[in-house]
């Protein structure tokens, strides 16, 4: 399969008053196309640095990332963003958020006004097109952040935590959701975590991360089918699965 | 994070909770005329040398008859209205700059902290040495309280846009223009509007003490005046004139507040 992000040796270290700092520490990783990886591990372990310089935000100190073979450079919209905070631009009504990027783009009026719908429509926002983030619940909220990264066509999802502030119960359903949403629009998905059984229930592989210095310690392929579904998680298997990754997480 | 689920509040919730308080407008106007009251009581028993509430309402439709206080009244606020908006205008740019460039910041910042500290008042006498008895000083003078007002609060609302809001437009493909008018204009607009809003304070304040000292027509003025021929109702009116134009220009300026960032999340 083709190789849709590549981190070659990936080092990132910040300056602190009287010594440096290893936030990360020659990580590679190859993602193929389609596919959706999650990151675990410890609070230090490089998890949301790596995913900031896969989105550009953050430049590397060493190495370098690559997406569609071309070495990152800054933010673009080829590369979707969805963070814990939601971020949406509360000022906006949801459909205006997720017309936003389309306007950066200059696209006109009418098919920004179609793509928007389709993917409101995709998260199930579509009773809430028009009204302003304030008056959405959490879980309602990160769907709208969902749509807006979708509205521009990312080819890949960089995902930081996106349902860390959620209720147990919410967090749930929008798994189901967003394994919904991504087997219905298929992009190639990072999905930073730090709970155990989401990162097994969203992923084709996952991947354990080790703090202090922050790098990768070991890859672990979910052998399930999808569609997941409560069966799925409540499987052997699953168990199975999941005990092997909270072992690599929490015996370091 | 442990908060309750939170579902979408139904948008017919909302209008209710803005619909006026009629137990508290009733308790206002209680208090308004208990108020009244008392100030008669106490006036037409002796036991205060100020004039009573008649005595005041019949300078007042003097006043207004033959023109004065409409005239002190359009002279204030010709004064506060310019020195104001001008105020404003300039500092909002300036605000901008200073939030966005941090070599500005570092050059404009002592400055601003600086005349922070003196009261515009102590500006006067300066101002009228260098600047003649005219309208320019006490222009001069409301300018600089509503610009330092507005500039600090412009500056402030800059440097606390949301980081992770930057960033996620700038993932959406947005340059640092395009940021800046969408992103960072909306977002600092409370922060501008609450800092507008103490401009106005200030300048108004600020007017009145000004025409104390050099004018000739003004709110201000006229209780200069009427101190020396010992006028105390026309000091009432005038008083009380300053205060509801003070009220009503900061209810007209929340109004707008209100209307332009309804986006807010409100505890």
């Amino acid at each position: 399969m083709q190789q849709k992000i590549v981190f070659k040796n990936v080092t990132r270290r910040f300056d602190l008053r009287d010594n440096t700092f290893v936030a990360l520490d020659r990580f590679s990783l190859d993602v193929a196309d389609g596919e959706f990886i999650t990151v675990v591990g410890p609070s230090g372990c490089g998890k949301s640095t790596a995913l900031n310089i896969a989105a550009g935000l953050l430049a590397p100190s060493d190495g370098e990332v690559l997406v569609d073979g071309h070495t990152v450079d800054g933010p673009g919209p080829e590369r979707g963003m969805i963070f814990q905070q939601y971020a949406l631009f509360p000022w906006l009504t949801v459909r205006e958020n997720v017309e936003f990027g389309l306007r950066v783009k200059g696209e006109p009026a009418a098919r920004r006004r179609e793509k928007a719908s389709y993917f409101i429509d995709l998260v199930g926002l579509g009773d809430f097109a028009d009204a302003l983030p304030k008056t959405l619940s959490g879980g309602m909220k990160q769907r709208c952040a969902i749509a807006r990264a979708y509205a521009v066509d990312p080819s890949v999802l960089l995902m930081d935590e996106p349902f860390g502030a959620l209720d147990a119960l919410t967090r749930v359903q929008m798994q189901d959701q967003l394994l919904e949403t991504w087997s219905r629009e298929r992009r190639t998905v990072m999905f930073i975590t730090h709970d155990v059984d989401e990162a097994v229930y969203l992923a084709n592989r996952v991947i354990v991360m080790a703090a202090r210095p922050g790098r990768l310690k070991e890859i672990i392929t979910v052998d399930l089918p999808y569609p997941r579904t409560e069966e799925i998680r409540l499987s052997t298997e699953f168990t199975a699965i999941r005990n092997r990754v909270w072992h690599a997480v929490y015996h370091q | 994070m442990n908060a309750p689920p939170k579902t979408a509040r139904q948008p017919d919730r909302v209008a209710k909770a803005r619909a006026p308080d009629f137990q508290g407008l009733g308790l206002n106007f209680v208090g308004l005329v208990a108020g009244i009251a008392v100030w008669w009581v106490l006036t037409a028993s002796g036991a205060v040398g100020l004039p009573p509430p008649p005595d005041v309402a019949r300078k007042f439709v003097d006043l207004v008859a033959n023109g004065q206080l409409a005239t002190d009244i359009v002279s204030s606020l010709a004064r506060v209205l310019s020195g104001f908006l001008i105020g404003v205008i300039l500092a909002i740019p300036v605000g901008f700059v200073m939030g966005w460039y941090k070599v500005a910041r570092s050059l404009i910042e002592p400055y601003l902290q600086f005349f922070r500290m003196i009261p515009p008042l102590a500006i006067i006498p300066l101002a009228i040495v260098t600047m003649g008895i005219d309208e320019t000083p006490k222009i001069f003078v409301i300018f600089l309280a509503s610009f330092l007002a507005s500039v600090v609060a412009t500056y402030q609302g800059v440097i606390s846009v949301d980081r992770t809001m930057i960033n996620a437009a700038r993932v959406l493909g947005a340059k640092d223009l395009t940021i800046f008018l969408r992103i960072v204009i909306p977002a600092s607009t409370p922060f501008i509007l609450v800092g507008v809003r103490i401009g106005l304070g200030s300048a108004w304040a600020t007017l009145v003490a000004a025409e104390l000292i050099a004018a000739q027509t003004g709110l201000g003025y006229r209780m200069q005046q009427a101190q020396l021929y010992y006028d105390l109702p026309t000091i009432f009116v005038s008083l009380i004139a300053i205060g509801i134009l003070g009220l009503a220009m900061d209810r007209l300026l929340l109004a707008i507040e209100r209307r332009l960032t309804v986006w807010q999340e409100r505890a």
